[in-house]
């Protein structure tokens, strides 16, 4: 069936719709949306398993032939993206059940995470760059939704920035599409790819790829602008955060990965080169705030940022190693984030608060939960059988092929400040004298738990099964190495 | 005409970048404002001015006097985003005042538990 791509932005987008009707009914949008989210799990396997068969699946809506409709495509990149957010949004689904709230849960909470889970699974899947910016809208709509969700104080001030911040970054966005389409005049990524070597004016082309980098660097938090992201992140409650830290900024790396590899390589010398500078500085940003905050959801937060650069790193390469690393770290990060910010949600719950200082001998009371969380930083930090290892060796072994050898020497050294800050939460939290913790139901308890250890065992799998998932990640860094497969899936007809 | 909306939409720009630095939260919110409106019509000039008939097919109009059609349908689709989100911030600005009980930036800084 040749609309299957379409089915992971549909499926959410009508349970969404229905979950509207009676937002006061818990059970039902309890279980609605965790059938509505699970069913686009399902659906995003069954466009894996057609895009592994078949090659890169491209549909132009209405029929219309490809440059002048507006076309979706799903190639083995966006199908793992959308596998990985389907899947994560699933999870804090079940997660939120006893961590958000009942209040929250009745003013539209779920139908909020599902027209998030819309426009990031359009975002990943589309193939046209003004639809792009509507499904970033769809998501960054549902985003303020949620940030504001609850209205407490921090969080009113928060998503103040963070709105105009956004709407900002829109602007440019609107601004960048307007230049794009007045040099190239047309809007298909596919059939700017096919016209962008055409033009021989490149110094424009740059300026117009620079400003790419600015719009889609605001959403992915690089560099000089990321100040937004921890102060706005810190204020929502921990699901939403999850789904955030998970989700968001990495629409905006999928952007850039997907932008700078197929249509803007006229000057390589110097866009990737400035990609490689950048990212190699928020890496070193983000160390800096790992390190300096005594706060569990600054910690993580700050390591969203020096992800995001170790991605973005590894693309700017644009060699099979780099491009391949940053795909399975991509993913990777995705899933431990999420983990990670599920288990320092429990922690916090425990002791009623998220300062380091206050907390103390959690192992002796909750081991399991200890341990798990043990496993996850060292996850993330990319100890060798976990999952964080084998994108970050990709990676590292690219930058070293390529012309910015040093780079991989940061990255390789901050790995190290990556394990600090987040073993410093697992030695403050969980050894040393032990703090009177809040009592909590077991059931809840273990409503919390489990999900988060699911997830923690998923990220375990997808490190130690990382042969089995390699075919998949190759598949799809063949893809965006060479941009006439795609061109062609989509401009045959 | 190129060049003039191209200096009317620098001067709009401008003063959204003006607007947008300053303290007041409302006149962060009209900077936002001219910023689409800059947008909106940046938009419109670069997909070309030429072309006087509307984008309508009638008799006797040849292709070239059309005006493209494209830039306005996505101008369309800008302004009821921006619209949209413009009203989700009115209505933020105006609960965060009542909360917060200021509209001074330099008054919503740090959290609470600064460090």
């Amino acid at each position: 069936m040749s609309n299957l791509l379409l089915f992971p932005i549909i499926i959410p987008l009508i349970f969404a719709t229905v979950l509207m009707i009676f937002p006061k009914n818990l059970k039902m949008q309890r279980w609605i949306a965790v059938i509505g989210a699970a069913s686009t799990f399902v659906a995003g396997l069954f466009l894996l398993a057609k895009v592994q068969s078949d090659g890169v699946q491209a549909v132009t809506l209405g029929s219309w032939p490809a440059p002048f409709g507006i076309s979706m495509v799903s190639d083995m990149l966006s199908v793992l993206l959308v596998l990985s957010s389907s899947l994560i949004t699933l999870f804090v689904v079940v997660y939120s059940y006893s961590t958000i709230g009942i209040k929250r849960e009745q003013s539209y909470y779920y139908p909020a995470v599902l027209f998030l889970m819309t426009g990031v699974n359009g975002a990943f899947t589309t193939g046209d760059i003004f639809n792009l910016f509507v499904f970033v809208e769809v998501l960054l709509m549902a985003s303020y939704a949620l940030i504001v969700h609850g209205g407490e104080k921090p969080q009113l001030r928060e998503s103040i920035k963070y709105l105009l911040v956004n709407i900002i970054s829109s602007a440019l966005f609107v601004a960048a599409v307007a230049f794009l389409y007045s040099v190239t005049g047309t809007l298909n990524m596919a059939d700017l790819a096919v016209k962008i070597p055409e033009i021989e004016a490149t110094g424009i082309l740059t300026v117009i790829a620079v400003m790419f980098l600015v719009v889609f660097g605001f959403k992915a938090a690089i560099f000089p602008l990321y100040f937004w992201l921890p102060g706005s992140y810190h204020a929502p409650p921990v699901p939403i955060l999850a789904l955030f830290g998970a989700l968001l900024t990495k629409v905006g790396v999928y952007a850039i990965m997907r932008t700078y590899t197929l249509f803007f390589t006229m000057n390589i010398g110097f866009t990737h080169e400035l990609l490689a500078i950048i990212a190699i500085l928020t890496i070193l940003a983000g160390c800096v705030g790992a390190l300096a905050y005594f706060d569990v959801k600054k910690i993580i937060i700050y390591n969203i940022i020096i992800a995001v650069g170790v991605i973005l790193f590894g693309v700017s390469q644009m060699n099979e190693a780099g491009i391949e690393g940053s795909i399975f770290y991509l993913i990777h990060d995705m899933l431990i984030k999420a983990a990670l910010f599920f288990l320092v949600g429990i922690v916090a719950v425990l002791f009623g608060t998220t300062n380091l200082r206050k907390m103390g001998g959690l192992i002796k009371t909750y081991p399991v939960l200890g341990w798990s969380y043990l496993v996850a930083a060292f996850g993330l930090a990319g100890i060798p059988p976990l999952s964080g290892f084998p994108g970050k060796l990709l990676i590292v072994q690219g930058g070293f092929e390529g012309p910015q050898f040093w780079g991989s020497i940061v990255i390789l050294a901050t790995s190290l400040i990556v394990l600090l800050s987040v073993v410093r939460i697992f030695i403050y939290a969980f050894w040393g004298e032990p703090v009177e913790t809040v009592p909590l139901k077991k059931s809840s308890y273990y409503q919390m738990f489990t999900p988060t250890v699911v997830l923690v065992a998923i990220t375990v799998f997808f490190g130690v099964g990382a042969e089995l998932f390699m075919p998949f990640i190759s598949g799809a860094g063949e893809v965006l190495l060479n941009p006439s497969i795609y061109i062609d899936a989509v401009l045959k007809e | 005409m190129e060049i003039i909306m191209s200096v009317l939409i620098g001067l709009l720009f401008m003063a959204a970048v003006y607007l947008m630095l300053s303290k007041s939260l409302i006149r962060i919110i009209i900077g936002t404002g001219l910023l689409s409106h800059g947008a909106h019509l940046l938009l419109l000039t670069m997909g070309g001015l030429s072309g006087d008939a509307p984008p309508v097919v009638a008799d006797g109009v040849s292709v070239a006097d059309y005006a493209d059609p494209l830039p306005q349908a996505l101008i369309l689709t800008a302004i009821v985003i921006s619209f949209a989100v413009t009203s989700f911030f009115l209505v933020l600005a105006y609960r965060a005042y009542q909360e917060l009980g200021t509209d001074n930036m330099d008054l919503l800084r740090g959290t609470e538990d600064h460090e």
